[in-house]
């Protein structure tokens, strides 16, 4: 850990210093946290991030616009498609380059299965964090039907490399449909299993009830975005009020913490929303396969792409929040200057602030229901 | 409102400190000279009407053939749905620019990763320090000058192609191999076979008797 950070804790006192990963199995990746506790009860914990730092930023002005899309998948590996997306409709809005409708519901259908097994996991083994280890074999359980659905959909169960600039990359295979609705159907059985196996739960209800409060006006004021903005409160979702590709057509609602366990913007508030959102999901998947159109699944786009010279940001809903790509292009084959900007960087930069005052044991309710991935805090 | 009504306000109240709006290619953005970066944040922040309230990004961008590195500002407002890019001019050498830490807290961390990957120095910033890489690293890796060091406190980050050893090591292979079978004597006319039809490779198992 970073000596300016040591310089910074006054050792005078009773306090103790203690790591907190990076090798933990509830710190979900590499992270460390410098914690600096009295007792039981933290003044303060310090990320230290970095370790999967593989300057995807830097890749992305060395590679070609279509070329870096492979590498897109490793900026989330849980939500590999937002990633895709993103960087395709940035390069679609440089090149005004118009997606197929088909395209169009297809990302729309394969986002929201990946968001659903994302969402799956993160709550998953937030129940595993806390001290409920069976949730996360059921969570996962659905998880793997999902992987068995995109894997019969792009061929990869982790990372994606589905979508394309100008569409997606395979039309969905024959009898696809039916097999994603016979799943959603099942899983809206998975979701009340799911609210009698844990949410409800008693002890789970007092471990996040109240705990890591993170109010409207600092989630806002930090940055947060996605379910852990819209755990504080806050009525925003991208897919809605910046509405791109296929979403417009679709009749969703977005679940807003309301306080379920006492606080709103508490633990059991970003958890909870995550949970409401799959079921938003489920519905969103079902509009968009029972109204795919026919079609082209790929735009005409030229082989070799060449952006005139301007700049562009495009937002995405991702499964951690608004995931952002700010590309430059300079007219040339490959991009000046590509950003990401990702949810869970913003997230652990307020986890410092939230931290003070908590229990050790309530770090990791902390850390779990921001559902901070490595690789997005570190690209 | 939108991003050119928000440009005008901001033109109306500090004048030549915000630069023109940039021809909208894609999506447009502002000039501001970094001595009044924080003022006109707070302004857009505060003003009722504006009320830009979310910092959404936060990045630089390098241009040696310039001599200059840009700071950008992505700001947007959750209330009225409307937003501004901003960017400020620094030089490469020595780029400082202020910091606007105070009037949005998510610029702690995204100036931490400029200051990190980019070497600019945010002046009035409470912590700021490497984010990504190590405190000892050397040199701002998105410059666009930026050399790889060719390793950290001895970890080297180049490694020999596995292909070289694979391919050397099948040479002495086939070395060995030539060396134990030497290459048979240029073949005699074929002799005639026995039964006058060429050998079945493998005679047909036995039928099991009953």
């Amino acid at each position: 850990m970073s000596k300016l950070v040591l310089r910074r804790i006054d050792r005078n006192n009773e306090e103790m210093l203690i790591n907190f990963g990076p090798q933990h199995p509830s710190t979900h990746g590499v992270l460390n946290f410098l914690v600096e506790t009295d007792g039981e009860v933290m003044r303060r914990a310090i990320p230290d991030i970095g370790y999967l730092h593989r300057s995807l930023e830097k890749i992305g002005e060395m590679v070609g616009y279509p070329g870096y899309m492979p590498y897109t998948d490793r900026i989330d590996y849980l939500a590999a498609m937002f990633a895709n997306e993103g960087w395709a409709i940035a390069v679609e809005r440089l090149l005004k380059v118009e997606v197929p409708r088909r395209a169009q519901y297809l990302r729309a259908a394969s986002c929201e299965l990946n968001r659903i097994a994302s969402h799956l996991v993160s709550i998953g083994t937030m129940a595993t964090d806390i001290g409920a280890v069976t949730p996360l074999v059921y969570a996962l359980r659905e998880r793997e039907a999902i992987n068995d659905l995109i894997e019969a959909l792009c061929g990869a169960r982790l990372t994606y490399n589905y979508h394309r600039v100008g569409g997606v990359a395979f039309d969905a295979p024959e009898g696809w449909r039916d097999k994603v609705l016979r799943f959603l159907d099942r899983f809206d059985s998975l979701l009340q299993e799911w609210d009698r196996l844990i949410t409800w739960n008693e002890i789970y209800l007092k471990r996040l009830g109240g705990v890591a409060v993170i109010t409207r006006e600092q989630a806002i004021d930090y940055g947060l975005v996605g379910p852990n903005l819209r755990g504080s409160g806050v009525d925003w979702d991208v897919r809605r009020d910046v509405p791109y590709g296929a979403y417009p057509d679709f009749k969703f609602d977005v679940p807003v913490g309301r306080g379920w366990a006492g606080t709103v913007g508490d633990a059991f508030d970003r958890y909870y929303v995550r949970v409401l959102e799959m079921a938003q999901s489920t519905r969103i998947v079902r509009q968009a396969l029972e109204k795919l159109p026919d079609g082209e699944y790929m735009a005409k786009v030229p082989r070799k792409i060449k952006p005139e010279a301007g700049e562009v940001l495009s937002r995405v809903e991702s499964a951690r929040g608004e995931l952002a790509y700010y590309v430059i292009s300079d007219g040339t084959e490959r991009a000046y200057r590509v950003r990401a900007r990702t949810g869970s960087f913003l997230a652990m930069g307020i986890i410092e602030d939230i931290s003070s005052g908590l229990m050790i044991a309530d770090l990791v309710a902390l850390i779990a229901s921001l559902d901070v991935v490595a690789p997005e805090t570190d690209r | 409102m939108t991003t050119s009504e928000i440009h005008q306000r901001l033109q109306a109240q500090f004048g030549e400190a915000v630069g023109p709006l940039s021809e909208p290619k894609v999506d447009p953005f502002a000039f501001v000279k970094p001595d009044r970066l924080v003022e006109v944040c707070r302004f857009l922040k505060d003003t009722p009407g504006l009320e830009i309230d979310f910092c959404e990004d936060l990045t630089a961008v390098d241009w040696p053939k310039r001599d200059a590195i840009e700071v950008v500002y992505h700001l947007y407002s959750y209330k009225y749905r409307h937003g501004i890019v901003l960017k400020v001019e620094a030089s490469r050498a020595a780029p400082t620019v202020p910091s606007v830490e105070g009037v949005w807290k998510a610029a702690n961390w995204m100036e931490r990763e400029v200051y990190d990957l980019f070497g600019v120095t945010f002046s009035g910033h409470p912590d700021l320090r490497r984010v990504m890489l190590p405190d000892d690293w050397v040199g701002h890796p998105l410059r666009k000058d930026y050399q790889e060091a060719g390793g950290f406190h001895g970890i080297p980050n180049l490694r020999e192609n596995p292909l070289v050893e694979l391919r050397r090591l099948d040479e002495v292979r086939m070395a060995e191999h030539a060396k134990a079978n030497p290459p048979p004597p240029p073949p005699a006319a074929p002799a005639p076979s026995a039964a006058g039809a060429p050998p079945s490779p493998a005679a047909p198992p036995a039928a099991p008797k009953a």
